[in-house]
């Protein structure tokens, strides 16, 4: 049977791989965003699952005080994201990079 | 008295960022007298560096692993110093620009803060130990700077600011992930310490995810199609900062993982890859530079190319190398080229800004002839021209030289090449907007009047740029304190 930690470090690489590959298809900013934060959140995940040391040690509490605090950030981080896209749809009512037009959305 | 010294550098300017949002009348004082006080401290803390050599304190009196520990050397120091001496000069520069448009604008508001916050990250950067610590500082530094490319609203700057914000986000998490598996592997995050550990294949993994996302961070070739529009579309005083100091923060950084915390993974063919990245750079930005029209996207090529240099000093130093006679030169020469860039790229762009102002537009066409009208400010822009091509007596000179001279020291006389090479080719990009400024003919009649004393302000970066040329042997001496790996003798300049 394989650990939970590593099961849950599993889920977090195939998160990161997933929001990665969103992130460099989509050519729609807020498609590109969400991906960032599937990708962020197998990262947070894969950090949290490291933190396992063993049934008598427990957990590291160190990584998870990180986590909130990369949370935090990615919070702000997407905030100002969605409020340049927001204006970029307002003043050109397009929603991706000049050089991502015609690619799929 | 050292502990203030290290955390008031950091904590000054995110207190003054607070205030400068509650008591937005009071802003633009708050922030010119930050940025004075933080010179001055910063000052001091080298004079201390340079008496005891490398100062090191645990915040709180927690000692790592636990604690976050801030050190300040000669390369912490030095960039704190020269970005303090930037910064300084560039909020007072800005005060026209943006005091005069108000509290109820959003650029006249946002302004100050979002200047103040960069300060603090940047400040953080240079003296943090602490992968996690250094990553929040880049993302403090990073959204900052997005925020300020934005500030103007123009279409055009929102998506510059956008196009940034996508290679910022990629940066940054690949720069977490390293962090994540440096501390799966070693349970610590402090470089110090993580340095002392045999490094295995978890660390070059992390390392190789830091160094992507950070050469991301510093627009390294092939990752800089994001910076010539982020820098030229924002207002002057912010791109000054913006490529100025912003991308020295993840120089930094690089400087202490490939140095510091694992110089020993350091691969001959990484080191190469790494030079060779920033020779393509070097030519590859100037080349575009030269087919530019607008005076503000010639400064921001041209900050692709001077970026490249400052990699130069991995295949010069790095690795094996770091125990040879010309690693110091190389060292001291990669922060020298930061520190004349930082000078001579700030005044050209506030200069760029009073041009900018003075004729209406940044077209080239409407430099012609300026040179009559604003002498001090053209006469700026020539000082630091001058030294961003590396002619002699400048800073940029010294920096050439001296990585010359490694070059050659160490038998790898291909790099000589591409600085030769790149001198040149900033000779011609620089040539075209040098040459209108100082015709003869051209019009100056319906330029908008510039007061004298905003014109002293690049002319006084642009002549430190050239002081630092002239007095080169201090700084290299001091650049030399708690250099990791430091051979007993260097090359002398």
């Amino acid at each position: 049977m394989i650990p939970s930690a590593t099961l849950f470090g599993l889920a977090g690489a195939a998160l990161v791989g997933i929001g990665l590959y969103g992130f460099l298809a989509h050519a729609h900013l807020l498609r590109r965003l969400l991906s960032f934060n599937v990708l962020g959140s197998g990262v947070f995940l894969m950090f949290g699952a490291a933190a396992w040391r063993s049934p008598i040690l427990g957990a590291d509490a160190v990584p998870h005080a990180l986590i909130i605090t990369g949370i935090v950030v990615k919070l702000a981080g997407s905030a100002l994201a969605i409020a340049l896209l927001v204006q970029l749809a307002r003043a050109t009512r397009r929603a991706a990079l000049p050089e991502d037009e015609g690619r799929p959305p | 008295m050292t502990t203030l010294l290290l955390s008031l550098p950091v904590a000054l300017p995110l207190l003054a960022a607070l205030l400068a949002v509650a008591a937005a009348r009071q802003a633009a004082g708050l922030a010119m007298a930050t940025g004075f006080l933080v010179l001055g401290l910063s000052v001091w803390l080298a004079f201390e560096v340079a008496a005891l050599g490398p100062i090191t304190i645990a915040l709180g009196g927690w000692e790592a692993p636990l604690g976050i520990v801030l050190r300040a050397d000669g390369l912490g120091a030095g960039f704190l110093v020269v970005s303090a001496m930037v910064m300084a000069v560039v909020l007072v520069a800005a005060q026209p620009s943006f005091e005069d448009q108000g509290q109820e604008s959003r650029a006249g508001f946002a302004f100050w803060p979002l200047a103040l916050l960069l300060f603090a990250g940047l400040n953080t950067a240079f003296l943090s130990r602490d992968l996690f610590n250094l990553f929040v500082a880049l993302e403090l530094l990073t959204l900052s700077a997005i925020a300020l490319v934005a500030i103007g609203g123009k279409a055009d700057a929102v998506t510059a600011a956008l196009r940034y914000m996508v290679f910022a986000l990629l940066g940054s998490v690949l720069f977490l992930l390293g962090a994540a598996l440096a501390y799966a592997a070693h349970a610590t995050l402090d470089i110090g310490l993580l340095s002392q550990v045999e490094p295995g294949w978890p660390m070059a993994a992390a390392l190789a995810l830091m160094t992507m996302g950070l050469a991301i961070k510093t627009a390294l070739f092939p990752f800089h199609a994001w910076l010539p529009p982020a820098h030229a579309g924002a207002p002057a005083p912010a791109s000054a900062m913006l490529s100025a100091l912003v991308p020295k923060a993840s120089f930094v950084i690089l400087l202490r993982l490939w140095f510091d915390l694992a110089p020993e993974l350091a691969s001959p063919l990484l080191l190469a890859v790494l030079g060779g990245l920033g020779a393509v750079a070097v030519i590859h930005g100037s080349l575009l530079a030269i087919g530019q029209d607008r005076l503000k996207l010639i400064i921001a090529y041209s900050t692709v190319a001077q970026l490249g240099y400052l990699f130069l000093v991995f295949p010069l130093a790095g690795g094996a190398g770091a125990a040879q006679p010309w690693s110091a030169g190389a060292w001291t020469a990669a922060s020298f080229h930061a520190f004349a860039h930082m000078l001579a790229k700030a005044s050209m762009f506030l200069a760029a800004g009073l041009f900018l102002r003075a004729v209406g537009h940044d077209r080239l066409e409407g430099l012609r002839g300026l040179a009559r009208a604003m002498p001090i400010a053209c006469f700026a822009f020539g000082l630091s021209a001058i030294s961003l091509m590396g002619l002699p007596l400048s800073g940029g000179f010294t920096a050439k030289y001296l990585l010359l001279t490694s070059a050659f020291a160490s038998g790898q006389w291909g790099w000589g090449l591409v600085l030769v090479a790149g001198g040149l080719l900033a000779a011609i990009y620089l040539f075209r907007p040098l040459n209108l400024m100082f015709s003869k003919e051209g019009a100056a009649a319906s330029l908008t009047p510039v007061p004298r004393w905003e014109q002293v302000l690049p002319l006084l970066l642009a002549l430190a740029a050239v002081l630092l040329g002239l007095f080169s042997a201090g700084p290299f001496a001091f650049l030399q304190i708690g250099r990791p790996g430091a051979a007993a003798e260097g090359l002398l300049p």
